[in-house]
């Protein structure tokens, strides 16, 4: 048995008061590399903010176990914590150049006012590079591609130097290459024993890209290795209705 | 000519033309976060609710004292924007509906008040309506110190927040995972806007105070992409509208200060609009023109070549 890299315990969500995550309880194997799959609005993205402690669960406990921590609060292990959120929710016409935002990626290690150094621009060139966008490194952030875009967010989470990598549809309307790109990445990120965690919406790769899957509809489906839970039944049954968590139990 | 000299070496003048030439330029930099964090508008009914809060101070208090109209303003201003915070937040409202509800209300409000007040037997009554379009020239010494003391300790923030502002400014939940506390960020960033905006009140007015708000910063991202130089060209298309607003509304009687101010911006945002080098709308004209000629000639090229094969 691996250990667990982020354990969740009755994991509730709620949006006002409809229910978007139910008593999800999960352990993510750390070291591997993890799809989080199901339909739209099955709360796949919320399952990945509420870890994040960007929203605030109902109940339920988040646990995160590194090699120098062991089941702590997400409060205590942040900085080793990287988020890579969808490309969307930013203003890409914010007056900043490439290399700008992949330094960004710095700024938590660097703590409150301390400026960013020649050390960090020089790891946020590195990062840069790694996604094939050093020639990009001047350009303002508007003038890229959606795939760039997306390197461009996966360089900044590169740049922060995390243990674990939680990302949000990183391959949803990128190109081909942008795709390899991404996912090479994330396969050496693994065998440097580091944990990836993907929402992933294309059920055709699974098998190819990935260790571990959690199949999310409003609940937790099934889980499991790829090899093992991968299944059609799985498939079948996660995609096939719409879940209605909690208003059965909230009505008397 | 020598009215100009007369002007410029006026000791008033020159109080005032500081006092509005340092206010734009921390409306320039301010309205730069605002409007990249897409808050100008709360700035916009921060200002029109402030009104009420002016006069309901002066009826209160019965005197004219700038800190205590002001400190009205400020109350009058957050409960208006808490209200609309609220009322996007827990009605089915939406936040551009909320605004303006609440913003003409407070308005209206404060224009009912100000009347009263014009009607009262009050020797002190006279001169609250500069607050609707501004008079800069009441600006006393103690005015444009208060504002320079607070605009100064803003913009060290802004200096020592560098990093920090502008990584909430782009991209906040991003900036929460990196372990800042946003509820900070966000609170250092309305208490700035505010309070540029309270004190833009008395020599811009609670009309026109939100145009110095957005006006800079608009202009300014037309000519770079770089924020640390749209904050400091922001910075200075505020403190040219200022001076040279002040200036214009000096030369002559009964010009009131915010317009003029307003209007020097206005010209400059439209210079920016039309002919920044790479954002104008000239020069995307002429690209458009340029690519469309391109094709044309790529499509005109190709029936060539397919009609010398068709023979």
């Amino acid at each position: 048995m691996s250990e667990e890299a982020i354990t969740l315990k009755h994991l509730t969500v709620a949006y006002q008061s409809v229910p978007v995550l139910w008593d999800v309880s999960l352990g993510f194997k750390k070291g591997k590399m993890t799809a989080i799959i199901g339909p739209n609005g099955a709360g796949k993205s919320t399952l990945i903010k509420a870890m994040l402690q960007l929203i605030k669960p109902l109940t339920g406990e988040v646990a995160f176990s590194l090699n120098d921590h062991q089941m702590a609060p997400y409060k205590e292990v942040k900085q080793q914590v990287a988020y890579v959120p969808q490309n969307s929710s930013v203003d890409w016409d914010f007056p900043t150049t490439v290399l700008d935002v992949v330094t960004m990626g710095r700024y938590g290690r660097l703590g409150w006012f301390k400026r960013a150094k020649k050390a960090d621009k020089e790891i946020a060139a590195q990062q840069l590079a790694k996604v094939g966008m050093q020639t990009f490194a001047d350009r303002q952030i508007s003038q890229l591609s959606g795939g760039q875009r997306q390197r461009v967010f996966l360089a900044r989470a590169l740049a922060q130097e995390a243990d674990i990598y939680l990302l949000d549809e990183p391959l949803a309307g990128v190109d081909m290459k942008t795709e390899r790109i991404i996912m090479n990445l994330l396969h050496e990120l693994v065998a440097e024993g580091k944990t990836v965690i993907v929402v992933h919406h294309d059920l055709q790769t699974v098998e190819e890209y990935f260790d571990e899957v959690v199949f999310i509809n409003r609940s937790l489906m099934a889980a499991g290795s790829v090899s093992s839970a991968f299944t059609d039944k799985n498939i079948e049954e996660t995609y096939r209705t719409d879940q209605n968590v909690g208003e059965r139990s909230a009505q008397p | 000519m020598e009215q100009l000299l007369a002007l410029f070496s006026d000791y008033t003048f020159q109080i005032v033309a500081l006092g509005t030439g340092f206010l734009g330029l921390l409306s320039g930099v301010v309205g730069t976060y605002a409007t990249l964090r897409k808050e100008s508008l709360l700035g916009d009914a921060l200002s029109h609710a402030a009104l009420p809060g002016i006069a309901l101070a002066f009826l209160l208090i019965g005197k004219k004292d700038l800190v205590y109209l002001l400190g009205g303003a400020l109350i009058s201003g957050l409960i208006a924007t808490a209200l609309i915070q609220w009322i996007s937040k827990k009605s089915t409202v939406k936040f551009d509906n909320a605004l303006s509800v609440v913003l003409s209300s407070f308005f209206g409000l404060g224009l009912v008040l100000l009347t009263h007040i014009q009607g009262l037997e009050n020797a002190n009554q006279a001169g609250l309506e500069k607050f609707i379009y501004g008079q800069a020239s009441s600006m006393l010494l103690s005015d444009v110190q208060l504002l320079l003391a607070v605009g100064a300790g803003i913009l060290v923030l802004v200096l020592l927040l560098w990093k920090e502002l502008k990584v909430f400014a782009f991209d906040p939940v991003f900036t929460q995972t990196l372990g800042f506390q946003t509820r900070i960020l966000q609170f250092i960033l309305s208490a700035m806007i505010i309070l540029t905006v309270i004190f833009g009140l008395e020599s811009v007015g609670v009309i026109l105070m939100s145009a110095l708000l957005i006006g800079p910063a608009v202009a300014a991202r037309q000519w770079s992409d770089r924020l640390g130089v749209v904050l400091i060209l922001a910075g200075l298309f505020g403190m040219v509208s200022g001076v040279a607003g002040t200036f214009i509304s000096s030369i002559g009687r009964q010009i009131p200060t915010g317009p003029t101010i307003v209007l020097v911006l206005s010209l400059i945002v439209m210079i920016s609009l039309i002919f920044s080098p790479k954002r104008g709308l000239i020069i995307r004209w002429v690209n458009q023109r340029r690519k469309k000629k391109a094709y044309i000639k790529q499509i005109e090229e190709k029936q060539e070549r397919s009609e010398k094969y068709a023979r």
